[in-house]
């Protein structure tokens, strides 16, 4: 293995190139666009042997892969914002195709206002279409999520596109140092793709047909039953990932860190948990029991670990970089939700930080955790926290 | 651990310099990040970038609000943006200019210069008119802070895609135009 600076979207470069993929497809959008350089880099020098297929959209560009893994080939593309929404019509095609292809996905801002900002917008919109989502804390996850993510995606009883998104900027853009993994490693953990239906002109299947009411729902069945065994697909090749790389990401779905014995924990996911991270050291050394759950799965939900976590603590804030128009942050919602009916009745509230590329500073994260702190005591005092609002009446300590 | 906030405009090479800065003290053993903030790209806007060196891996995902030490690529910003924010007490401050440090005495701050434009123009950087001054800057910074050896920041220029022999030769040369040193 070699250790080496470099930026997020150079990860993703390197990791495409490690995973080989036979048809890349991909349209450029700030500030995903150095990840299409890199990868045409690859492949003008040679290190890289795959069909580039310059496209005039994203919505080709997603096009282009569906055709491509239909045929029974490996495929990546990758997008950003207003890139993803453009595909949305046919992220929906590839998950109900049941075509392994895997995505990463630069999380910025939807405009208008334009923005190319950190925001998680862009792909929790894509929650409901069937593919698997998970979010990168640092270059190194995005690297060696993106060899698991092929596993995963590919695995027989899964056959579902995977989804994995990195802050723009804070990692698109941020250099870190990063362990590439030896190609031997990555390919013998990684064998070719090899599924068991493809289009192929000597056996003649059909694909993507019409089908009468009687089946179309046992076909969404049949992805729900995948997604659902999805959960357990992730735990295990994060486990396998660690047996030969000597990497792991939690177990796969969530990340604890120092929760064992916390009173409140903070459940955030993507760069800002790495913030998280430092102060919850410095609050343990000064004797608060703080933790950090960082939720690296959205879909499938790891609603298993969040009723676990929550059976141990005394308040829960979540913090989130989006909102869902009309209630609450996607991530308050789903862990209310997987804790209905199970008893545990502690106040969870919803942080709003870091929208549009908002610096999250560490006072920030601080000033949460006492507010959580204070909440565990005395209850919620109210659901929803836009933190930070320019609007003159705000704590110094949330600017 | 240290952090140096980089203030240049769009096209003097802040984003590239944050880069070497942060592979110069990776060869040396230290853990790093280093990243720009800028928007879309414009040419001659105001942008900030930023490294940071520590003996730990990095998790604050922040930028730079305390910095060690500010490194100005364009002296016009020094009166234009409020580049000593947040400096901590005997941070150098060092500022591409023909001036001597005494010109910013105003500042109060730990002030050092060097003539970073001319050096690139006499090593063929950019134009006259739009010279790129990072790789001359850093070799004054090793020399302004001994924060990284001059050799390791001109090993990490080498692996610079574009004329990496004149940017390394540019960055020895503001080293030994430095007087005095840390």
């Amino acid at each position: 293995m070699v250790k080496q600076v470099i930026t997020g979207n150079m990860a993703t470069a390197m990791g495409t190139r490690l995973c080989r993929p036979a048809v890349i497809s991909a349209y450029p959008i700030t500030p995903q666009t150095t990840i299409v350089e890199y990868i045409a880099d690859f492949v003008a020098d040679g290190t890289l042997k795959t069909q580039y297929v310059k496209v005039e959209s994203e919505h080709s560009a997603m096009s282009c892969c569906i055709s491509a893994s239909n045929t029974g080939v490996r495929t990546f593309t990758a997008t950003s914002a207003h890139g993803l929404l453009l595909m949305h019509e046919m992220l929906e095609w590839a998950a109900g195709a049941r075509l392994p292809i895997v995505l990463v996905n630069v999380n910025r801002a939807n405009g208008p206002p334009w923005s190319v900002w950190a925001d998680h917008h862009d792909t929790i919109m894509q929650r409901d279409t069937g593919w698997m989502s998970i979010f990168c804390e640092n270059n190194q996850e995005i690297l060696d999520s993106m060899i698991m993510a092929f596993k995963v995606a590919e695995d027989p009883d899964i056959m579902l596109p995977m989804m994995l998104s990195e802050d723009a900027f804070y990692l698109s853009h941020t250099s870190e140092p990063v362990d590439v993994p030896d190609q031997a490693l990555v390919d013998k953990f990684l064998p070719e793709y090899k599924p068991e239906h493809f289009l192929d002109p000597e056996n003649p299947k059909g694909f993507g047909s019409l089908v009468m009411p009687p089946q179309y729902m046992e076909f969404r069945y049949k992805m729900a039953e995948s997604m659902d065994l999805a959960r357990e697909k992730i735990r295990k090749v994060n486990d396998e990932f660690y047996e030969v790389f000597g990497r792991k990401y939690g177990n796969g779905l969530i990340e604890e860190y120092r929760c064992d014995d916390a009173e409140v924990v903070l459940v955030g996911a993507g760069t800002n948990a790495s913030t998280v991270r430092e102060v919850v050291d410095r609050m343990r050394d000064e004797g608060h029991k703080v933790g950090l759950a960082r939720l690296r799965c959205f879909r499938p939900f790891p609603y298993e670990e969040i009723r676990d976590l929550a059976k141990r603590v005394k308040a829960i804030g979540v913090f989130e970089r989006t909102y869902t128009f009309g209630y609450q942050g996607p991530f308050t919602a789903e862990i209310k939700g997987a804790l209905y009916g199970t008893g545990v009745d502690i106040p969870i509230k919803n942080y709003l930080l870091g929208i549009g590329g908002r610096d999250i500073r560490t006072k920030h994260v601080r000033a949460v955790f006492e507010d959580i702190m204070k909440v565990a005591e005395q209850g919620l005092d109210q659901e929803t926290k836009w933190f930070g609002l320019l609007d003159g009446n705000t704590p110094e300590e949330e600017l | 651990m240290i952090e140096i906030r980089f203030h240049g405009r769009g096209g003097q090479g802040a984003q590239v310099a944050c880069l070497v800065l942060a592979k110069a003290a990776f060869m040396e053993g230290k853990e790093v990040q280093s990243f720009p903030y800028f928007g879309v790209e414009r040419r001659g806007a105001p942008v900030t970038a930023f490294t940071k060196i520590d003996d730990r891996p990095i998790r604050i995902k922040s930028q730079i609000y305390e910095p060690d030490h500010v490194i100005i690529l364009d002296q016009k910003l020094v009166r234009s943006v409020d580049v000593t924010s947040g400096l901590k007490e005997g941070g150098v401050v060092l500022i591409n200019t023909e001036k001597p440090a005494e010109a910013f005495a105003d500042l109060n701050v730990n002030v050092k210069t060097v003539n970073a434009t001319q050096i690139a123009i006499d090593h063929g950087l950019g134009s006259k008119e739009a010279p790129i001054v990072n790789t001359a800057i850093l070799g004054a910074f090793a020399s302004a802070t001994g924060l990284v050896k001059i050799e390791s920041v001109v090993t990490a220029i080498k692996e610079l895609p574009r004329k990496p022999d004149a940017n390394a030769k540019a960055a020895q040369a503001a080293y030994d135009a430095m007087e005095g040193g840390a």
